[in-house]
């Protein structure tokens, strides 16, 4: 179970190799479920040139590690893996990687989809992104 | 001893500052917290947490505690 928050770019296959590579036996797990979540060009009809993700260093960490621990009670995984980005980011850019590891399908996407829904609700991260028109703040929706 | 008080993101920028101390005597409860720290009323989607833990705006402070208020999140 690692969490990791990042303030350059990063490749999350990679990442996800490496990973296993480290930290899982060979033949252990039969079900990997991954989410990615990349850096768009485009949201409410703007073209989107740039964006800065802001967090609260200490909080943002230990809700993560909070919600990594829960679905490891919940559900019968093998292991997890968080990673976000933090600071100026570009489009294309990943920045997010969940990943669930477990023996059977249904325990990594569930666990995976529940972990990813409680960072997007509740995981203190602030995204402000910048257009022609300027920089606002991404609106909660 | 003081109570640490922390703003991020739109909220920082709207109060004008990132953090500040104040007396641990001035409040009660993080309702408070922001009525001492801030010249404004709180907007009603402020997200709150004390010592790094979300709480509601009645949740009691005590000197020492790092409070924090911020707007909804919009991480992933």
């Amino acid at each position: 179970m690692i969490v990791r928050l990042l303030a350059e770019p990063f490749d999350p296959w990679q990442t996800v190799q490496a990973h296993q590579r480290e930290h899982l036996a060979p033949g252990s797990y039969g079900a990997t479920a991954l989410f990615v979540g990349t850096m768009r060009d485009f949201n409410q009809g703007d073209t989107v040139r740039g964006m800065t993700l802001e967090h609260y260093p200490g909080m943002t960490e230990r809700y993560l590690e909070d919600i990594s621990r829960q679905a490891a009670a919940r559900w019968d995984i093998l292991d997890s893996l968080i990673c976000h980005r933090v600071g100026p980011l570009r489009p294309d850019d990943p920045i997010v990687l969940v990943a669930v590891w477990s023996a059977h399908r249904a325990a990594a996407f569930d666990a995976s989809r529940w972990l990813m829904e409680e960072l997007k609700s509740r995981a203190p991260f602030w995204k402000k992104e910048v257009t022609a028109a300027g920089e606002r703040w991404v609106e909660n929706t | 001893m003081t109570i640490t008080v922390k703003f991020f993101a739109s909220l920082r920028e709207e109060v004008g500052m990132a953090d500040l101390h104040i007396d641990g005597e001035c409040a009660e409860t993080v309702a408070e917290v922001w009525q001492t720290a801030t010249d404004r009323a709180m907007p009603a989607n402020t997200l709150m947490a004390v010592n790094q833990e979300y709480v509601d705006a009645g949740h009691p402070v005590r000197d020492g505690d790092e409070v924090a208020f911020f707007p909804p999140v919009t991480g992933g």
